[in-house]
């Protein structure tokens, strides 16, 4: 069984067939069947009208759900998505960015998705359709746990929305990898800083990947960043980290990712708001 | 039915709409230069463009393709582009294998239709997706900066007489450019059978098969189920007759994660069909040692009852008094090192396919070792040697995994009983799981030198993971004592070493047989006493570097042509300025800092004290054009190439004149396995000898004296001596069996002798030798290594094709950054190609080759092996470097940037 609907209705209802497996960009649907008959029912979202593409609301970015990674990176966009399209140009290769989906990598729910982090420290939205009707959840609460989310039986992601930055926000990203290219990080940080004119900061974001079952803001520090001028990796310390929980894998130990993130997040900030 | 444009033709293919785009090509469509290396976008081997854009065909469907206009390396010849890119590819040396050059290609096409003049960092981001395990990228740059220009290099085909040292193209680069050339999977015929082995989940369990008959019954186009009881010969095979002990089938236990335990044979459309967890079979997990520690536990689980704590061999070489001269010492230093398996990750997976022709059988498949393939096979199918026909298909990449049996008796035995061509194509886990690594390695070792600087003594202990089953374990246990000195004069040695039985995938062959992992001792420790002795890293090197006159560990005096000393010498001025340049640099950076250091290297050439001949069947046909009938597998090292050069100017004839006859058992003569960086210097000396032979016999044919100039005309010999011109009729000839009208045959075997009981004797005839200049950059603060630059001086006696020599450098050069900095495998962990990570285009840096030629007059117009000396020296001149920039010493590899770091931590300033 595979189908290709051409609406979002037609989508949502072909989602509901019992043990359907939504394809997108098929950058991680078909790495997972490797030697392994795809026999799942297909239902293949590509050819979905308006899932592609970025558009601008009063309040808010909206990225169609079908948007490729190179689609962001060749987008005009605010300053304050630079730390987003810094992370597309990081996500596998250009081959993978030019397949692979800002939903796809959503639904996906990796703790190691490139794309999570900036949209968390952007504060991102995703857009959901089912037969049910259409419901918008913040992206924190989208991806519940290690590889699973809030998608109910039937149900699609339309879109991710972004509201609409402050012009002064600035952003960053940070990836931590073994080598060059194709690479799933050992640690990723996201930084979206804005300043006033004497260059404190009024607002900032942190968001941490890898070390956690899910991407994490880091709140506290947030708080903490609040009003500060300067460098901001200096105040920094392992306190700040308290929310993350890392794992030992074939990449890292915990305890080398804690330290990675402190570092990385000091990065992604000094990077953000324009000092190294 | 789906519909689209491909390479500008309109097609269409009934696969259905989930098939993976490049199995609707390649399967559907018969265009097989789109590879298949992963099938998870993780080598973008089969990228292809899809309205212009690159996407790895692996993870696009047949419907998504749908209406796309799609651009496969096929299609590159009509593109301006896309041809010059196939010529600079060609020219610079930038395919080697050939598996990654579609994918390259595809991806570079792209690159120059949106940016005309890229720079180098745009060129990597753009190649960036495609995995290249043989060149280390530098020749694909060049080539891609070529065709971007309009330049191209191309040498024209050398006169006679001038083949030896011509940089000319490599003879078989054409349908490797073109993407027309066949590796193990793709010349299959359409009616195959295909095979899929049911393997072990456990690293080690007893297991029983259910009920069959069932299974067949619901699995209607599955027609077999092969098992240990079906091999007609012995369950048996191993690289090393007296070793063999891998069963095709496991029976009773399964000894590894991976081990096949049975075989389904079927239709392919079944086969990719089946659910594997359908097969009836029930596993009872057992105890395992994993580790060297574990297995040599007396408590341990025993591996093979012939070998009692799990020791399957020991290598021993001993000369001098090595407690007396290690109390002596002025200095003394010790250490101990570790090392992870490596796999080899040649972008082909093992592949190939047999069929029956009455009562033999002839199997195609991706190989490094014709004959050994076909007198295993034959063993275990209980049929003589003569009974089996192997012909390798183009190999993708060997590296010494494929010395060993992977595909063949599963095909051969699934053709047998069939009667119908059978096939077999790993997926990557597959080749991940259950082919050989290189072997993990704990050395324990103690050096000591005097005052002024000379090396006393050296105490060396070096345990050898070697997973379940022995492949070239003995190999590596026996070349290690010998090498563990380095290339240095050490008049008190010791070196002890066993090879280690443990619940793991076979380790085996794999560049460098064991010294790879030596050398990241003894290298460093070579540091450690000279800065002890406040004497510099590379004049200590120089002082102590083995001559022609010196005595090896083993006692071997060369006589001529040992290069090491020049190596060192050759990195003399980049060592003085890049040590400035460091030191300057880390004055003032705090975070980050550079460290440049060096290191060296000997490598036997051959067997070990074991005998392997190579024979050359050189034949004159009666149209005028040369028959070379070259055995040695050209697995993209380049032997294709070099034989013939080599048989050219031996013969005195010019090199386009000879037409190649591929290896294949019943067509060329044996030239042993391509393996033990042995081509060059034996198959090239059994060309050489062939070519002077075959000369010997056109001058006779004119009673011509050695002086004399050969040349071939319209089928005519020419003779020229002085004044006298004869002219000989080649059509008049009479013609031998093979259709030549004259034809020489030699053979030649390294002259060695046998190891007494201290390892004393000649176990090669011939070394290669080398040094390697590292620059890294070490972010001190994530434990994160950039290598900047490296310079490798390598002595090759005589580098008969340069382009070929630089290649294997670079890529040896990539793969030793890789053992260095990233690559480990962990049995049941990680068996794909985005966890096991391979150095990309951006993690290679730019590398400059020095050539050395210190001919031997053992080899070739003296010439040395240099593939697998090519990535010995890399890794412990980055870790040495490493130490410089940081302090730090690191004793087990892969350095990642967590090792480095707790490294650094525990360095005291």
């Amino acid at each position: 069984m595979y189908a290709r609907p051409r609406t979002i209705e037609e989508a949502t209802r072909a989602m509901t067939m019992p043990g359907a497996l939504a394809l997108g960009g098929g950058t991680d649907v078909y790495p997972a069947h490797v030697g392994k008959p795809l026999s799942r029912p297909i239902v293949d979202l590509s050819r979905v009208e308006g899932l592609r593409g970025i558009s601008h609301t009063a309040d808010a970015v909206r990225f169609g759900a079908a948007t490729t990674w190179t689609d962001i990176v060749r987008a005009q966009l605010p300053p304050a998505f630079d730390g987003l399209k810094a992370a597309a140009r990081e996500v596998g290769s250009i081959q993978i960015q030019n397949r692979g989906t800002i939903a796809g990598n959503l639904c996906n729910a990796s703790p190691a998705a490139d794309g999570v982090p900036p949209l968390l420290s952007l504060d991102a939205s995703v857009e959901l359709a089912s037969p049910e009707g259409r419901r918008v959840l913040p992206l924190s609460a989208f991806i519940t746990g290690y590889r699973r989310t809030a998608l109910g039986p039937g149900e699609i992601v339309t879109a991710v929305l972004v509201p609409s930055p402050a012009s002064a926000a600035r952003s960053a990203f940070v990836k931590l990898g073994a080598r060059r290219y194709l690479v799933i990080s050992i640690l990723m940080a996201a930084a979206v800083v804005e300043r006033d004119a004497q260059g404190r900061i009024l607002q900032a974001a942190v968001a941490v990947g890898s070390a956690s079952p899910v991407a994490q803001r880091l709140p506290d520090l947030e708080a903490e960043l609040r009003g500060l001028a300067g460098n901001p990796s200096a105040m920094l310390a392992p306190r700040h980290l308290a929310g993350l929980a890392p794992i030992d894998d074939v990449r890292a130990t915990a305890a080398y990712r804690l330290e990675a993130a402190l570092s990385a997040v000091g990065e992604a900030l000094d990077l953000a708001v324009g000092v190294s | 039915m789906i519909a689209f444009e491909l390479n500008g033709t309109a097609v269409r293919s009934d696969a259905t709409p989930a098939t993976r785009l490049s199995e609707v090509l390649r399967g559907q469509l018969g265009q097989m230069g789109t590879k298949s290396g992963c099938d998870a976008g993780d080598c973008g081997a089969c990228t292809v463009l899809i309205d212009g854009e690159p996407a790895c065909a692996c993870l696009v469907s047949a419907a998504q393709a749908d209406g796309a206009r799609i651009t496969t390396i096929e299609g590159l010849k009509a593109l301006p582009r896309g041809a010059l890119l196939q010529q600079a590819f060609l020219a610079r040396g930038a395919a080697q294998c050939g598996i990654c050059t579609p994918g390259m290609l595809v991806a570079a096409v792209a690159l120059l239709d949106r940016e005309a003049k890229p720079s180098r960092a745009m060129i990597e981001d753009a190649l960036g997706g495609v995995l290249c395990r043989c060149t280390g990228y530098a020749k694909i740059i060049d080539a891609v900066e070529d065709a971007a220009s309009g330049t191209i290099h191309a040498e024209a085909s050398p006169q006679q007489g001038r083949a030896v040292g011509a940089r000319i193209a490599r003879l078989d680069g054409g349908p490797k450019v073109a993407g027309t050339e066949a590796y193990g999977a793709d010349a299959i015929p359409a009616d195959a059978l295909w095979v899929r082995a049911i393997r072990s989940p456990h690293h080690r369990a007893g297991f029983r098969i259910g009920d069959v008959d069932a299974f067949l019954d619901a699995h209607p186009g599955i027609l077999r189920v092969l098992t240990a009881k079906d091999i007609p010969g012995r369950n048996i095979f191993g690289v090393i007759p007296p070793f063999a002990d891998q069963p095709v089938f496991a029976e009773g236990e399964a000894r590894f994660r991976g081990e096949a335990v049975a075989a389904v044979v079927g239709t392919r459309a079944a086969i990719e069909a089946l659910e594997l967890s359908t097969f009836p079979v029930t596993w009872e997990e057992r105890e395992a040692v994993l580790t060297i520690a574990a297995a040599l536990d007396p408590a341990a689980p025993q591996l093979q009852e012939k070998r009692p704590g799990n020791i399957l061999v020991r290598g021993h070489v001993e000369k001098g008094d090595v407690q007396a001269a290690l109390a002596s010492g002025a200095v003394t230093v010790e250490g101990t090192f570790e090392t992870a398996f490596v796999e080899h990750a040649y972008i082909e997976p093992e592949a190939g396919w047999a069929r029956r022709v009455g009562n033999r059988i002839e199997i195609t498949a991706s190989t490094q070792a014709p004959y050994m393939d076909r007198d295993d096979t034959a063993a275990i199918m209980g049929l003589p040697p003569e009974a089996i026909r192997i012909i390798p298909s183009a190999c993708g990449g060997g590296f010494g995994s494929k010395l060993d049996l992977s595909v063949q008796p599963y095909v051969a035995l699934a053709a047998w009983v069939t009667g119908r061509p059978a096939a077999m194509v790993y997926t990557r886990p597959e080749s991940l799981q259950s082919t050989t690594k290189r072997h993990p390695a704990i050395m324990r070792s103690r050096m000591a030198a005097t005052r002024e600087g000379d090396l006393l003594a050296m105490d060396f202990e070096g345990d050898f993971n070697t997973g379940a089953y022995s492949s070239w374990g003995p190999t590596v246990a026996n070349r290690v004592p010998v090498h563990a000195s380095g290339p240095y004069v050490v008049p008190n040695y010791r070196a002890n070493t066993r090879a280690v039985l443990t619940h793991c995938v076979p380790s085996g062959a794999f560049r460098g047989f064991g010294v790879p992992q030596t050398v990241v001792a003894q290298e460093q420790m070579l540091d450690m006493l000279a800065a002890k002795l406040g004497i510099d890293a590379l004049d200590f090197r120089i002082r102590n570097a083995l001559t022609d006159s010196t005595p090896t560990v083993t006692g071997q005096v060369m006589g001529d042509g040992v290069g090491i000393r020049d190596c060192f010498e050759a990195l003399k001025p980049q060592w003085a300025a890049w040590r400035r340049a460091a030191e300057a640099f880390n004055a003032t950076s705090d975070r980050r800092k550079r460290g440049v250091g060096v290191a060296g290297m000997f490598y036997g050439c051959g067997n070990t004290s074991l005998p392997n001949p190579s024979t050359i069947r050189f034949g004159l046909k009666p149209d005028g054009r040369l028959a070379l009938h070259q055995g040695a597998v050209d697995i993209g090292q380049g032997s294709n190439t070099v034989i013939a050069q080599i048989a050219a100017d031996a013969l005195g004839l010019p090199l386009a004149l000879i037409d190649l006859v591929s290896p294949d058992t019943d067509l060329t003569p044996d030239c042993g396995k391509t393996s033990a960086s042995r081509q060059t210097f034996v198959t090239g000396t059994a060309a050489e000898r062939a070519g002077r032979a075959l000369r010997q016999h056109l001058l006779r044919l004119a009673n011509a004296g050695e002086g004399a100039t050969l040349s071939l005309d319209e089928g005519r010999l020419v003779v020229r001596e002085d004044q006298v011109v004869r002219t000989i009729d080649l059509a008049a000839l009479p013609r031998d069996g093979f259709g030549y009208v004259q034809c020489a045959e030699e053979t030649f075997d390294p002259p060695t002798s046998p190891l007494d009981a201290n390892g004393q004797g000649v176990p090669y005839a011939v070394y290669g030798y080398g040094a390697h200049l590292a620059e890294v950059e070490v972010d001190t603060r994530l434990g994160r290594v950039r290598v900047l630059r490296i310079v490798a001086a390598h002595d090759v006696g005589r580098a008969i094709n340069p382009v070929l020599v630089e290649g294997q450098i670079e890529g040896g050069v990539a793969q030793g950054i890789g053992m260095a900095l990233m690559e480990e495998f962990t049995p049941g962990r990680g068996e794909n190609l985005h966890d096991y990570l391979i150095p990309t285009i951006g993690d290679v840096p730019p590398i400059e080759s020095i050539l050395v030629e210190r001919a031997s007059s053992a080899g070739p117009f003296g010439a040395k092996g240099i593939g697998e000396q090519a990535l010995i020296p890399t890794a412990p001149a980055i870790l040495n470097s490493i130490h410089h920039a940081t302090g730090a010493r690191i004793t087990r590899i892969p350095a990642t940037p967590e090792r480095v770091l707790a490294a650094i931590r525990n360095t005291v300033p």
